[in-house]
């Protein structure tokens, strides 16, 4: 910014600011001086050279430009709150941004307080404290979260908006650097009955929350996570204790864990029956749908950016699957005819989000962005057409469809509904 | 793994004393054990405490009893604000259908779409009423589920819920319900 657009308040400001406080004896010191002003300056000062910056601090916070916001829908006890993807840069989600699901409020506990029980199939019931699992082995994973309930809102067009940003729609994801203990670990230590095949995970929040888990997903990958992006994990995300199942449904990632019960059969408990199970059509349901399979969505452009000018642009979104790695993911500007190969940000990991990136020369004309990811197993992300054709019409959890952006002559981008070739 | 990290780096540095470390071994000497013994034994009291989970062949369900009639005041003093009247009213989960599932389920209700009765039990203990989960005694949520099911023409009028009945009711839809035959690979499921 040039220098002569100084402001005079701001220089106003620091000559008042400074000679009233040394003369209510305020300012001892030159750190006074400069925390004072600091402190009080009511706009950011022209030239940032010319003045002396903050103090180190012991929380930092965002730059005030920089606001980026879950998207909550109600306050109710059992609600969710969406990541703002079209705001976020490579992978990670900031931790105070990892999307929420909680089924009866964010239990309020206390780590010096919270404990595990592991009963059941065992040849010793144990209590595990936080400290207790901090002492074992650990591992840090990175790993991508999603309800399978996200962007279920697509699946039926008549309900759909075409005014909805990427976070709306697809919000349900976040991916975090997660620590913690294998789940197998503990299992070991209490001597686990080899015939055992289910456990049932419980939570301490007010719904108890519970889902029943196969043991070949828990001895495989699972953990019992208590770290996440460096610190604890968030209250929201199940302090101090949860279960981590990789590129596994979110809701079976047991929050506030305090309790595993060894066993040879599912709980069938609320939520692995009532919910969470697929209506699908010929009057079925599907249940145990835990994986969750590629997906991808353009993150930029997307609602409610609009183009400014033709030219040079990079189509960025994120890509992942439940099944191991993204192997490829497909650009198409006109609609799903024609499809280029993006380029994917390395490493990338198993059960994590990959950024993908697409340099595209806008023309100028209404331009239709779809994205489609391909995983290590084969699996190419279907059109909504092939959902529809395989689990009928009227069903919404596990939505993996083509997401479609369509760019309008005027460069503003809307959500492309029915606009899919 | 700490220890494993530790003697690698050690092994790295070219100063490690010869067969003082091998792939899974530390770098003190000793083998990591078979168990660590982090943790308590818990007793037979704690894992009572919190081992409240019900089955669906019915393990778990408390002794104690209910009828139709006592769930009928039991649902009304703690469930008809959120569910209504006759359960069908909301402002939360719709409990009650007489609509059948043919093509589509008519929603995810008791009668419509459940198919164990002991889940009822087990979330209704757990997580019901909402404000005040876990006041409800064994007695009372056997009483209100008998309601529930009752309002879902499921049991008759003068139906008494317990350990023995409940998981003997046969749910309408239970056949329905379908394992994952999502694989990966080309197919789509």
């Amino acid at each position: 910014m040039a220098s002569n657009n100084r402001s005079p308040i701001s220089r106003r400001t620091w000559i008042a600011a400074t000679s009233g406080a040394v003369a209510a004896g305020l300012i001892k010191t030159q750190a006074d001086a400069v925390k004072l002003v600091a402190q009080e300056a009511p706009t950011p000062p022209d030239d940032p050279t010319k003045v002396p910056g903050r103090f180190t601090s012991e929380v930092g916070v965002r730059a005030p430009e920089e606001r980026p916001r879950r998207l909550t829908r109600s306050q109710t006890l059992s609600s969710s709150s969406r990541t703002p993807l079209q705001e976020l840069q490579g992978t990670i989600t900031p931790a105070d941004l990892h999307f929420e699901r909680h089924h009866a409020g964010i239990p309020d506990i206390r780590a010096g307080r919270h404990e595990l029980l592991v009963h059941g199939m065992v040849e010793r019931p144990m209590v595990f404290s936080m400290a207790d699992l901090k002492r074992y082995p650990s591992v840090a994973r990175t790993y991508f979260l999603e309800c399978s309930g996200n962007g279920g809102g697509a699946y039926n067009r008549e309900r759909m908006p075409v005014e909805i940003t990427p976070q709306a729609l697809d919000g349900l994801l976040s991916t975090s650097e997660w620590v913690g203990v294998p789940v197998k670990t503990i299992l070991n230590e209490v001597g686990a009955d080899p015939a055992a095949t289910w456990i049932l995970a419980e939570g301490a929040d007010a719904a108890v929350m519970s889902r029943s888990v196969p043991m070949e997903k828990i001895m495989d990958d699972s953990l019992l996570a208590y770290g996440q992006n460096g610190e604890a994990i968030r209250p929201e995300q199940g302090y101090p204790l949860r279960l981590l199942l990789p590129g596994w449904e979110g809701n079976a990632s047991v929050k506030w864990l305090r309790r595993i019960e060894v066993t040879d059969r599912p709980t069938m408990t609320r939520d692995e029956t009532s919910r969470y199970t697929d209506p699908l059509k010929g009057g079925l349901s599907r249940q145990f749908s835990f994986f969750m399979d590629a997906k991808s969505t353009i993150t930029f452009p997307a609602y409610p950016y609009t183009l400014p000018d033709t030219g040079w642009w990079e189509v960025q979104g994120l890509a992942w699957t439940g099944r191991g790695r993204i192997t490829r993911v497909d650009i198409s500007t006109d609609g799903g005819r024609n499809w280029t190969e993006a380029e994917l940000q390395e490493p990338i990991l198993p059960k994590s989000t990959v950024r993908f990136r697409h340099l595209w020369n806008w023309d100028g004309s209404e331009s239709l962005l779809v994205s489609r990811a391909v995983d290590e197993t084969g699996y190419v992300q279907p059109t909504v057409q092939q959902l529809w054709e395989a689990r009928g019409e009227r069903t919404a959890y596990h939505n993996n469809q083509q997401r479609v952006w369509k760019v309008g002559a005027d460069g503003a981008v809307t959500f492309g509904l029915g606009d899919l070739v | 793994m700490r220890r494993l990290g530790l003697a690698t780096m050690v092994l790295a540095i070219g100063c490690a004393p010869a067969g003082s470390s091998s792939a899974g071994g530390s770098a003190d000497g000793a083998e990591p054990p078979e168990r660590f013994g982090f943790g308590s034994p818990a007793s037979a009291e704690r894992v009572a405490m919190w081992d409240i989970d019900v089955k669906p062949d019915g393990e778990g369900l408390p002794p104690g009893s209910g009828t139709v009639a006592e769930g009928e005041q039991i649902y009304l003093m703690h469930c008809i604000a959120c569910h209504g009247p006759t359960g069908t009213e909301g402002p939360n989960d719709v409990l009650v259908t007489q609509e059948p599932w043919e093509e589509w389920p008519a929603g995810r209700t008791v009668g419509g779409y459940w198919p164990y009765a002991t889940t009822l039990y087990d979330y209704t203990v757990k997580a019901m009423p909402q404000l005040t989960p876990g006041i409800l005694t064994a007695d009372e949520t056997y009483a209100v589920i008998a309601y529930i099911l009752y309002l879902n023409d499921l049991v008759p009028e003068d139906a008494v819920m317990n350990a023995e009945t409940l998981p003997a009711i046969e749910m309408p839809y239970r056949d329905r319900f379908v394992p994952d035959d999502r694989t990966g690979g080309s197919v789509i499921r």
